[in-house]
């Protein structure tokens, strides 16, 4: 297939950005979105041109490093996909594409379509950890954790920390991701015990890292890779206004 | 914002009520919704819940001003083409500007009933009381004024469409049943807040002639 590829091109945070035209010739419909890219790229290093840097590391949608803004819409037109698992099957012959990176003020662009995402393991650093000295691992069944909140925990827990959330958000807010690690650690006997802490340590930050607020539009778990359910931002609130409330 | 947001649309519920009188016969209409409203203006208690509501309505509208700053400053760069609309509700995402209808509303309407009430100089009726009843009525006989009351009643109905279930939500309700009661009761109470405030302008429309 053909396709017309309009790619953002920006050398780096101080210079101005912009779209850029490029014509793939025979793109097969088996091709993933990166493979496609990187057909482009091996074009671009032929001709001498600078190819077009992006985020990627596993290409198999657990590493969570991949993710552009594709057509206006993070990872694509596919729903609880990254843009790795996307292929060229949903795109039809002679579509222009739009590729853009993902937009926030908490997400420095660096090149193209790459931005930096420390912002949200300063979150996870603030507090999504248990810390507890665990030595050796102990008899599994000496904590009881039923099979239900296990399962629970783990649903929170398939977080990829790609960063679509924040990018599909009205207020650019990264409630859905700081969310789906407090949840997952509350939900587990282990975790528990530091909620409340960890609840208005991790708050805090992503209020110092520039996030905005969350006000329910419910975007971000639609075109979140792992359909993190937005429920866990209502529990993130019932465990900071908790913590709150029966401050010491 | 979530209480703020809660308790006005409480104080719908009892504006309403309270209003529905209007749609009584004329005569009976004219003489009980006068006696009411002078009944609320002398309740210490009502009194209370008045300021707050003028409470409500500052800090809600503080706090949309402080949240759009804060999105605007968190958005950064905009995209050059977006259609990140597909995953979400127009109205959810418009909730500023749903706002700023109801607040232009809010001037007006106070303005009108309210201050006119309150501080300016009505006719009695015959119990001795102001004659707030014909001030409303006379007000909706004017076609443009009808319209604008259902224009804002409408935005007010979508700003509650998502705005009841999205308190819930900031407040900490995370039961998944529970949280989906609250939507389909937000639906309703939406839905009832909004033909119940349409009717009154439109029947006085319909059926005073002066
Ligand atoms: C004075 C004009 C008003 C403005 C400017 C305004 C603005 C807003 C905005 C921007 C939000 C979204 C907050 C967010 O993004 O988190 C909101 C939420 C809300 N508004 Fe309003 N509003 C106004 C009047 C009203 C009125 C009259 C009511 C009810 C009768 C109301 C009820 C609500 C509710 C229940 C919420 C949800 C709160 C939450 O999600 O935590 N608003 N309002
Ligand atoms: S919540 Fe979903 S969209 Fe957000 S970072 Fe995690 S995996 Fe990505
Ligand atoms: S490259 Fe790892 S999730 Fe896409």
């Amino acid at each position: 297939m053909k396709i017309h590829l309009k790619i953002w091109r920006q050398k780096d945070r101080q210079t101005k950005g912009a779209f850029k035209d490029y014509t793939l010739e025979d793109v097969s419909k088996d091709m993933s979105f990166l493979e496609m890219l990187d057909t482009l790229n091996i074009k671009l290093i032929k001709s001498g041109e600078r190819p077009v840097e992006f985020d990627h590391d596993c290409r198999e949608g657990i590493c969570g490093q991949c993710g552009v803004m594709i057509n206006g819409i993070a990872h694509g037109p596919l729903k609880h996909t990254t843009t790795c698992q996307l292929h060229m099957r949903s795109f039809e012959d002679g579509d222009t594409i739009y590729v853009e990176p993902f937009k926030a003020a908490a997400f420095p662009i660096v090149r193209d379509l790459k931005v930096n995402r420390s912002s949200l393991d300063h979150i996870i650093a603030s507090g999504g950890y248990v810390s507890v000295d665990t030595g050796q691992a102990p008899e599994a069944n000496s904590i009881p954790v039923t099979h239900e909140q296990a399962e629970a925990a783990f649903d929170a827990a398939a977080c990829i920390g790609c960063g679509a959330c924040v990018a599909s958000c009205k207020n650019s807010s990264a409630a859905l991701f700081t969310s789906a690690k407090i949840s997952q650690l509350a939900q587990l006997p282990q975790g528990d015990k530091e909620t409340s802490k960890r609840v208005v340590k991790m708050v805090y930050q992503m209020e110092e890292e520039g996030f905005g607020h969350c006000s329910f539009t419910e975007a971000c778990q639609v075109e979140c890779p792992e359909d993190i359910s937005v429920l866990n931002i209502a529990r993130m609130n019932y465990e900071y206004n908790k913590a709150r409330l029966l401050k010491k | 914002m979530a209480l703020t947001g809660l308790f006005l649309s409480f104080f719908l519920i009892i504006h309403l009520a309270g209003n529905l009188q209007l749609l009584l016969p004329a005569d009976e209409a004219q003489l009980q919704y006068n006696s009411y409203s002078r009944l609320l203006g002398g309740n210490i208690f009502v009194k209370l819940v008045a300021y707050v509501l003028y409470a409500s309505i500052i800090l809600h509208t503080i706090d949309a001003i402080y949240l759009g700053i804060k999105s605007k400053r968190a958005n950064g760069a905009s995209y050059s083409r977006d259609k990140r609309g597909r995953a979400s509700k127009w109205y959810a995402r418009n909730m500023m500007a749903l706002g700023i209808i109801i607040f232009v509303f809010l001037v007006i309407h106070f303005k009108d009933f309210w201050y006119s009430y309150k501080f300016g100089e009505l006719p009695l009726d015959i119990n001795g009381n102001k004659d707030l009843y014909t001030l409303v009525v006379v007000a909706f006989q004017e076609l443009w004024y009808v319209i604008l009351y259902v224009i804002a009643i409408v935005a007010l109905g979508y700003h509650l469409l998502h705005g009841v279930f999205s308190a819930h939500r900031t407040l900490g309700l995370y039961h998944p049943l529970y949280s989906k009661i609250i939507k389909v009761l937000g639906i309703i109470f939406a839905v009832v807040m909004t033909f119940g405030y349409i009717l009154i302008p439109v029947y006085i429309y319909l059926t005073h002639e002066l």
